[in-house]
């Protein structure tokens, strides 16, 4: 039999002013096992918490009832004055008679009813609470980060100054992401290849940072501090360690027509390529789609000016295992397609364009080497309209509901930038909102305005028609005026709301990490623990958790390294003693478990049982490995022996409450 | 089951609810004093998939006059699946009920979130309102302890 111990907390009034906590204190004292039940002021103060450790000391506690706030809140406090006390932890249960009861019933009599039901149910429950131990796993001083763009960037280089090793793992066959793209960044217009370029190449030359360029993750297996890796090289048939990056088979390619990706389709580029000149690793890479030695076994022009010999038409995807211990999420965003979006004529004309695609137009490394062409004529245009929100705080299906963050800026630059550059152009910016959140934003906007001249008209485009004039007829209306707008634009540019990575539902199921509806990765606490993913050992960086511009994304890249770093210096972890383990003697060895458990932490193994009649048999029994069940459950119930337990919520303990509530 | 010609009926009803997002939620309908009828008793539980059906029909057989059982919205499961295992387990016994002899409504699976508060409330009153129309549940006994 248990000697228990009750204690009953009045939170000052917060529980005492609808629970009559002296009776609650005086019921559950005549219940089975109970030898000392007590209330006071404040149960999880320091006097409070010395009440319960003298009790304990006292009475010879075996298990102990606090009748208080949610477990969530002080469970932990709690279970350490336990522990101090000489108990184990495990041994305390709460009774949540706060959150769950004194704050949403007025009526004192059914509160203080409930209360005392509530603690019965706590009593039953530690009758049955058996001590607990929790494990230590070691740490695997390594840390992955999943996608190499400034924020995945960021963070490597962050967690390599700390001293440890990390690896990316970018799909494209060159670091640097989004950011490679963008000519100027706001608010500071400083070029983003000259702040982003020299923390590419520092990547590449930290000893501590290896980059899988060209490469995924294709499986994860494990836990915090011990996740096994499986990365997939994608065959780029091209020897990395060879190739010099010295160009040559991009000019000699014969292949002269496969539209070039890094500048989204708008000039072409050959079929083996380098995406653009300060890509890292500096390696070419074959495009198979397009190759002719790849496709119809004809031509290998570029194994023969190749001097290194690093072309290798015989190159397989690889697959290696790495060990981590940490894993950062940074796979970014992209624009949304726009084949919804037929209003805007995004599909009929050359010269409706993305915003992305103007950053393009307007980059010095760009198909038009920086000079604002329309993509139509090559011709200079004299009007253009920025249309923003496409896409954005959209609230039909077509659409996302969110707001993408960064348009109201970087149109602003865009629109700010034209204008500087070509005076002569009218610039027009549609807007429901102008939204400048941010250090120096809005005064970045405002200069745009008052100081380029820049017209902002509030109202949204209703079409894009193409005229026969090769123009734009953009019909629009004024929300101020009350007016409808036709303007002969020569130039439309659509701020395409942003989306998350089309790789990143897939790896959040191998991550098991939670994603919302709009598959944005869930942080563990949107205030508190920004950068967690609720998967313990997985962290998020960058775009992948929600929208965001350049400045945020570093900064967040530098927690997320910080957590990590956290996580990598502790030599090893607690592990959660709440886990599944299976009753051996009952265990009929049908593999039910295995298949539910979304941990893999359930094995079988062939045992010897001695048998009634003193023979010895082999029988076939799971087992489950306590570092990586997580505690769901899920295999107790699918059991149809009944031989999987959870301990901490075993199947006694849970009647044992139903019980004490329906009674 | 408290039944009182003077008195309202009032049910007794279970809530099991999943550590992570429905427990949360309880308490977050709390923190902001979201009243609900003081027959609902809560149980943690670490996910939704914890909950054995038998656990339902025990709290039947014990007297409790509706259960209700809590879990994170599909998808958002901290186990990433738990919840799934849940709706498909508990839609059996669903089925199954009738022919126990339980009304279908004395049970419910819902989905919250640790974020909705003003839902665990919602479905709490519903639910309670819901039991209380059905009147006592006094139809499953279990006969193993029956004394002759």
């Amino acid at each position: 039999m248990q000697r228990i111990g009750v204690f009953v907390c009045h939170c000052g009034t917060n529980i005492a002013a609808t629970v009559d906590v002296v009776a609650v204190a005086e019921a559950l004292q005549h219940e089975p096992g109970v030898v000392i039940s007590k209330e006071y002021q404040y149960m999880c103060s320091e006097a409070g918490q010395e009440l319960v450790k003298e009790a304990i000391k006292e009475h010879k506690l075996t298990g102990v009832v606090i009748c208080s706030c949610s477990p969530r809140m002080h469970e932990n406090t709690f279970r350490k004055a336990a522990a101090a006390a000489g108990l184990n932890p495990y041994m305390v249960e709460i009774a949540n008679i706060r959150e769950q009861c004194s704050w949403i019933h007025k009526d004192k009599t059914s509160g203080t009813e409930k209360a005392i039901i509530l603690g019965r149910a706590a009593i039953a429950k530690v009758h049955l609470n058996a001590p607990l131990t929790a494990g230590q796993s070691p740490v695997i001083k390594r840390a992955l980060v999943i996608g190499g763009g400034i924020a995945g960037i960021q963070t490597a280089l962050d967690i390599a100054d700390a001293g440890f090793e990390v690896d990316i793992v970018e799909k494209e066959p060159t670091i640097g992401g989004k950011m490679t793209q963008i000519d100027k960044t706001f608010p500071t217009l400083d070029c983003a290849a000259c702040i982003l370029t020299p923390k590419m190449v520092e990547c590449a030359q930290n000893e501590k940072i290896r980059i899988h360029s060209y490469s995924e993750v294709s499986d994860v297996k494990g836990f915090v501090g011990n996740f096994n890796v499986t990365i997939k090289k994608k065959a780029r048939f091209v020897d990395e360690t060879k190739c010099t990056g010295c160009g040559l088979c991009t000019e000699k390619c014969p292949m002269k027509k496969v539209p070039d990706l890094f500048n989204l389709g708008m000039n072409n580029r050959r079929a083996i390529y380098i995406p653009f000149a300060q890509a890292v690793p500096k390696v070419a890479t074959i495009d198979a789609d397009y190759c002719n030695m790849l496709k119809n076994g004809k031509c290998g022009v570029c194994a023969k000016v190749c001097t290194a010999g690093a072309i290798d038409y015989k190159q397989q995807d690889q697959y290696i295992e790495e060990q981590y211990g940490a894993i950062v999420v940074a796979t970014g965003f992209n624009p949304i397609k726009l084949d919804k979006y037929d209003e805007f004529a995004y599909s009929q004309s050359k010269d409706v364009i993305t915003s992305l695609e103007f950053e393009r137009l307007t980059n010095a490394a760009g198909p038009t080497s920086g000079t604002l062409l329309r993509p139509s004529d090559g011709k200079h245009p004299h009007t253009i309209v920025f249309v923003q929100c496409v896409g954005s705080r959209c609230d039909d299906s077509k659409g996302k509901s969110y707001c993408s963050k960064i348009c109201c800026m970087y149109t602003a630059k865009h629109a700010m930038l034209t204008r500087e550059k070509y005076p002569d152009t009218d610039v027009y910016v549609f807007y429901i909102d102008v939204r400048t959140p941010g250090k120096n934003f809005d005064e970045f906007y405002r200069r745009a305005v008052e100081q380029y001249g820049v017209h902002y008209i509030k109202g949204m485009v209703g079409k894009v028609t193409p005229k026969a004039d090769g123009t734009l007829d953009v019909q629009a209306s004024d929300l101020i005026s009350n007016e409808q707008l036709h303007i002969d634009a020569d130039l439309v540019v659509l701020a395409a709301a942003i989306e998350p990575d089309k790789s990143a539902r897939p790896l959040a199921t191998k991550l098991t990490a939670s994603m919302d509806t709009n598959d944005f990765f869930t942080e563990a606490h949107a205030k508190l623990r920004p950068v967690e993913s609720p998967t313990a050992g997985i962290f998020l960086s960058g775009a992948c958790q929600g929208p965001k511009d350049i400045p945020e994304t570093v900064s967040q890249a530098g927690a997320a390294a910080a957590k990590v770093i956290g996580l990598l210096s502790k030599n090893s972890l607690t592990c959660n003693p709440c886990v599944a383990q299976s009753d051996e003697l009952m265990c009929n060895g049908c593999s039910a478990c295995e298949k539910v458990c979304p941990y893999g932490a359930i094995t079988y193994s062939e045992k010897e049982f001695r048998m009634p009649d003193r023979t010895t048999k082999l029988r076939r029994v799971a087992s489950v490995n306590p570092a990586v069940c997580q505690g769901c459950g899920a295999c107790t119930v699918t059991c149809p022996s009944g031989a999987m337990d959870l301990k901490g919520f075993s199947n006694r303990q849970i009647m044992a409450e139903v019980d004490a509530i329906c009674k | 089951m408290q039944v009182n010609e003077n008195k309202e009926f009032e049910p007794v009803i279970v809530a099991f609810c999943c550590n992570w997002c429905s427990y949360a939620g309880a308490d977050l309908s709390g923190t902001n004093r979201l009243n609900y009828p003081a027959n609902v008793k809560i149980i943690r539980v670490p996910c939704s998939c914890r909950v054995n059906p038998l656990f339902i029909l025990r709290a039947f057989q014990r007297g409790a006059d509706g259960v209700i059982i809590c879990g994170c919205h599909p998808g958002d499961c901290h186990y990433t699946s738990g919840n799934y295992y849940a709706r498909r387990r508990i839609t059996m016994l669903f089925s199954m009920l009738d022919y126990l002899g339980i009304e279908r409504d004395r049970t419910r699976l819902e989905w919250v979130s640790a974020a909705e508060g003003a839902k665990f409330a919602k479905t709490m009153n519903e639910f309670v309102e819901a039991v209380k129309k059905l009147g006592p549940n006094r139809r499953l006994e279990d006969l193993r302890c029956k004394k002759q």
